[in-house]
């Protein structure tokens, strides 16, 4: 079971990490979401696993499981939330005023990233607001 | 007066002329004068018991475990630098109160003057050591700010650059070798490190600790080779230099020397060091100073030699010569600060400090004249003044010294810097004063009004006073060498006598006074030969080595900041896992002895489900909407097995979350691209997947490490375990520990997710106030748009339901204290429930049927909570200390009421008020775009012609 648990924060890990090293901002964002899950699963298992020993207190049991690394998931769970919705805000900001998702620098001399398969209507000005954010 | 309330004075104070400057100026400094009169008056209240030998003391522990303690003690050297600052401090006050122009914003000066003396007050007060570096870091933060103060002046900027960067670079250095010295004698307080003297010898760290600290008091007192900065600071008014730059912070430096020359001094490194170091101050500042034609830049550099004087005899490391260094910075400090003053006077009425065109001002400035001429002429070493008794210890503590093997070294060097000395000052009374009257001023000279001449005109009284009666100072400078020598040494049965006989310090005293008249004689070609000496230029080569560091730096940061933020993530997940795995194959470990759970196939079947979902979404990740689909399988899966797992709390929230944030990016993904374009190579993509595996290698490894052992300490779990029930009143542990035992982190994290929601709406705004809102209105979709909008039996569905979903909510979080549930995941049900409507009605809809703001939602919730936190307080507890009792309302059950139910409540509406902010903020965003704006629910078309105009809906 321990086993499970922690090869399921490396695969978690893995891909997070695979996708954040990507070139546009919307699977970075997924990448970071999956190493959301991975660090939370990590901190919620360094109070060890256990089945069946929910931390509700009842007449007559005696053990229960840590409720401590719980407690602070929990919290995690819910910011992360907020930190995944500034970040999607960011990018959503950046992409509609530049045109562009990517999320490194153009380096000088370096061509015009290929277009995007948007049959959006023509953008007028976004060349220059390209260069002005660069 | 408390000690305390000696060194908190002034940075009190420091408030008041800021506010006092708009009742007037004259208001406003006599603000400032009597807070250091204030502060004054109590520091003297203790001088009878400091002058019998007690020492005063006070204590606050401040963060015992870092050994970081609010100690104050006052003993003999205390006293005697805190009398120098407040006394000499007032003088300057007033003296800046005439010498400040209309222009010059007074408030401003006066504020950062007190912050500098409160700061310097703390120094010489402290008895912690960290403290002192706080104290330390302070003094040149305010140093910065009075060099600097006319903003306008390049010099001024350039000079308070420089004095930041040389003394704070020594201050950092200073920190290093403190934490040596404490960690050495076991405690950061002074009178405690005062007593370990042997220990702290024979210690290996003694000679770092050594370098380091004397690092930090010789950039601070101008030492060679760190005496560059001082003359680049007279670009600060006037009272600064009288003030910082000669009487006081100049002296922290030697002032810490002094407080540590019990335990630092007597080795041969402090000798050879301090000695030498001070000695070449000496010679060489005063040599320049011959030759400086700006008045203050001559003071300054004279103010460099007295400093390298006194350093030089605390190296000495004989009791002898600690009592000449604590007379000479008595003399120092009154007769120094009274040339600066008179110096801003000359500026003041004459309009320059240029030397050559000055001269002749003896008759047009009588009572100026006086008085520089006195002071001078104490710094010449004349006798009869106070000046020449220090200078004559300082001689017979030379002719005695050996450094090098040489007997001849120190006293001649010492005879030479007294000759340069006294060639100095009579070159400031005959060049400045004597001579002929001039016509050409640029102004017209006369002397100032009493409160410009009057302050340094005290300090001359002090001067000849000292000078003719030195036995006045003789109980002080006592009381003051005993302080300093501590337990290592006992204070020499000296007099300080004007005539002590025919000597070889008065053979040498005279040999430099003549020395100095013939140099000044023959001051004209001498001139002209120092001239054409190439040397180097100490501001030329600072700013060189710092314009390196700056090109080095940018370099640095160009080379690794280039733009790439996948470069960046790439470095750090490598760089985080060799780092763990370093600190694993070098670190001990206990042995994985811990019984595992049994492998079970429902949890199997998670897992494939998991892993399988994962890989395809590595793969399909192009797919955006296909990439979302698979997260979303991986949320609940991962939901699941916290439920399985024993964590009912985590599987609720992880669910209600994972439909938001599904929500989200789905909102989101309406505005960008639908694909990923392939770009990277697969060369690229193998780099990031093995960049992928091995930091996956590193997290499951250390994870199953965690899992198998032990725990390695004794857990905190079981106390919140144990008194959840007894001190939090609910049988929910998670959720008591949320809103009782780490109530004030929830409250914390409530604050933090409503500051988000505020960043996405505030973000929104802008995007809605710029160029992207032209854009957004000639957006067309880039896909065909769903022909039902609303579909009728979803609209109908999610009205029959919403009160349904609020009751569960109302159930999730009345039960949250004993049950599963509580605050966060009631609040994330009810706004899933809202945030239904808005989908199956329309946003204009849903928006035209909201009540309550949402930012007034999150604000109410951090509200209830920090107000039940306070409650606290009207029973006499800690800010959100929880009580609950058991009321019986009949008809009903016996039923629980807690204060941290309040507490949940706020919970409740911040996470409710963050959650639908940030939805809100991308469906408005939406509106924006040109779409069909449904105003009536179960509309299939709006656009279409004969709509209802009447409304429809209650």
């Amino acid at each position: 079971m321990e086993l499970l648990v922690a090869s399921a924060v490396g695969v978690l890990t893995a891909a997070g990490i695979y996708l954040v090293l990507r070139l546009r901002t919307f699977p970075v964002i997924i990448g970071t979401s999956l190493l959301t899950y991975a660090v939370n699963i990590f901190l919620f298992a360094s109070g060890r696993l256990a089945v069946n020993q929910a931390p509700i207190l009842r007449d007559g049991v005696e053990t229960y499981t840590d409720p401590l690394p719980q407690a602070l998931v929990l919290t995690a769970i819910v910011i992360s939330f907020g930190m995944t919705a500034v970040v999607v805000m960011i990018a959503l900001g950046a992409y509609l005023s530049a045109d562009d998702d990517h999320v490194n620098l153009r380096e000088e001399g370096q061509p015009e990233p290929a277009r995007l398969d948007e049959p959006d209507a023509p953008r007028p000005g976004d060349g220059a607001t390209r260069e002005a954010l660069q | 007066m408390s000690l305390f309330l000696i060194v908190a004075l002034p940075f009190l104070g420091a408030l008041l002329p800021g506010l006092m400057i708009e009742a007037g100026r004259r208001a406003c400094g006599l603000t400032a004068l009597f807070v250091s009169l204030a502060a004054f008056v109590g520091l003297m209240v203790h001088v009878p018991a400091v002058m019998s030998g007690e020492v005063i003391t006070a204590q606050i522990n401040w963060l015992p475990e870092f050994g970081l303690n609010l100690n104050l003690f006052l003993d003999g050297l205390g006293l005697f630098f805190a009398m120098l600052i407040l006394g000499i401090g007032m003088l300057v006050i007033v003296y800046a109160r005439y010498y400040l122009s209309r222009d010059d914003n007074m408030g401003e000066f006066y504020t950062y003057l007190l912050l500098f003396q409160g700061a310097m007050v703390g120094i010489v007060l402290c008895d912690n050591i960290l403290l002192l570096l706080i104290f330390w870091e302070m003094t040149s933060l305010s140093s910065f700010l009075l060099i600097g103060f006319w903003k306008h002046l390049a010099e001024g900027r350039q000079g308070a650059k420089m004095a930041l960067t040389v003394t704070g670079m020594g201050g950092l250095a200073m920190v290093g070798g403190m934490l040596m010295l404490g960690q050495i004698a076991g405690s950061y307080d002074i009178q405690v490190i005062l007593q370990n003297r042997e220990a702290i010898q024979s210690s290996e760290l003694y000679l770092p600790a050594l370098l380091l600290i004397l690092l930090g008091c010789f950039t601070k007192s101008a030492q060679f080779p760190f005496h560059f900065w001082l003359p680049h600071a007279m670009a600060a008014p006037t009272p600064v230099s009288a003030y910082l730059h000669s009487a006081t912070m100049v002296k922290a430096g030697i002032f810490l020397m002094a407080r540590l020359w019990p335990v630092l001094s007597g080795t041969d490194a402090w000798f050879m060091i301090v000695t030498s170091a001070g000695l070449i101050t000496m010679v060489l500042g005063a040599l320049i100073a011959i030759f400086k034609n700006d008045l203050k830049a001559l003071l300054a550099f004279s103010t460099v030699s007295h400093l390298g004087l006194i350093t030089m005899l605390l190296g000495v490391g004989t009791p002898y010569a600690a009592m000449a260094a604590v007379f000479h910075i008595l003399n120092h400090a009154t007769f120094k600060a009274a040339l600066f003053m008179t110096a801003g006077i000359i500026d003041h009425e004459t309009h320059t400090r240029h030397i050559p065109a000055l001269g002749g001002l003896r008759k047009l400035m009588p009572v100026t004249f006086t008085i520089a001429t006195l002071a001078a002429l104490s710094m010449a070493g004349i006798p009869l003044l106070n000046g020449f008794l220090s200078k004559e210890m300082m001689l017979e503590t030379a002719a005695h010294l050996t450094l090098f093997d040489s007997h001849l070294l120190v006293p001649v060097a010492a005879t030479v810097g007294a000759l340069f000395s006294a060639a100095y000052s009579f070159r400031y009374i005959s060049h400045v004063f004597l001579g002929p009257v001039r016509d050409e001023y640029p102004a017209h000279p006369h002397d100032p009004p009493r409160g410009l001449w009057g302050p340094p005109a005290l300090l001359v009284v002090l001067v000849v006073v000292i000078g003719l009666a030195p036995f006045l100072a003789e109980p002080l400078v006592v009381q003051v060498t005993a302080a300093v020598l501590g337990s290592a040494g006992e204070v020499p049965e000296v007099h300080l006598a004007i005539w002590h006989g025919v000597t070889p310090a008065l053979k040498m005293s005279g040999i430099a006074v003549v020395g100095g008249i013939l140099l000044l004689l023959a001051y004209a070609p001498l001139s002209k030969i120092w001239e054409a000496l190439p040397r180097p230029e100490a501001k030329a080569i600072f700013d060189a080595i710092i314009g390196g560091c700056v090109a080095l730096s940018g370099r640095v940061t160009r080379g690794l900041h280039n733009g790439s933020f996948t470069m960046y993530a790439a470095i750090f997940a490598l760089t985080v896992s060799a780092l763990g795995a370093h600190a694993w194959f070098t670190g001990q470990t206990s042995a994985a002895t811990r019984v595992q759970l049994p492998l079970e196939p429902l949890p199997l079947a998670g897992w494939t489900l998991l892993v399988l979902a994962t890989g395809f979404l590595c793969f399909m990740h192009r797919d955006r909407l296909l990439a979302l689909v698979l997260m979303g399988v991986v949320g609940v899966i991962v939901s699941l097995g916290f439920n399985y797992l024993s964590a009912p709390d985590l599987a609720l929230t992880q669910l209600s979350v994972e439909v938001v944030t599904i929500i989200l990016l789905l909102l989101a993904l309406n505005f960008l691209p639908k694909r990923t374009p392939a770009e990277s190579s697969s060369g690229g993509r193998l780099r990031d997947g093995l960049i992928g595996v091995v930091a996956g290698l590193c997290t499951s490894g250390l994870a199953y490490a965690i899992m198998s052992r032990n725990f390695a300490f004794e857990s905190i779990s079981d106390y919140h375990l144990e008194n959840s029930y007894k001190g939090g009143g609910g049988t929910n542990v998670v959720n008591v520990t949320l809103v009782d035992f780490r109530g004030f982190d929830t409250f914390g994290e409530i604050i933090v997710l409503g500051i988000a929601a505020l960043i996405i709406y505030a973000l929104t705004e802008a995007l809605l106030g710029g160029p992207v809102r032209a854009r957004l209105l000639n957006r067309r979709p880039d896909r065909p748009r769903a022909g039902d909008a609303h579909p009728l039996m979803m609209v109908v569905a999610t009205r029959v339901m919403l009160p349904v979903v609020l009751m569960v909510g109302v159930y999730i979080f009345l039960r949250g204290h004993n049950e599963p549930g509580g605050g966060f995941i009631a609040g994330l049900i009810v706004a899933i429930a809202v945030v239904v409507q808005y989908m199956a009605s329309g946003f204009a809809w849903a928006d035209a049927r909201i009540r309550y703001p949402y930012h007034g939602i999150i604000g109410a919730g951090v509200l209830v909570a920090g107000l039940t936190g306070i409650g606290a307080w009207f029973f006499g507890k800690p800010f959100l200390t929880s009580a609950f009792g058991y009321f019986r309302i009949p008809p009903m059950e016996e039923f629980e009421l807690a204060t941290a139910m309040g507490f949940d409540v706020g919970v409740f509406l911040a996470v409710v008020g963050a959650v639908m902010l940030s939805l809100e903020s991308y469906a408005r965003l939406a509106r924006r775009s040109n779409e069909i704006v449904s105003d009536h629910a179960m509309d299939i078309d709006p656009s279409r012609d004969d709509a209802p105009t009447e409304e429809q809906e209650g």
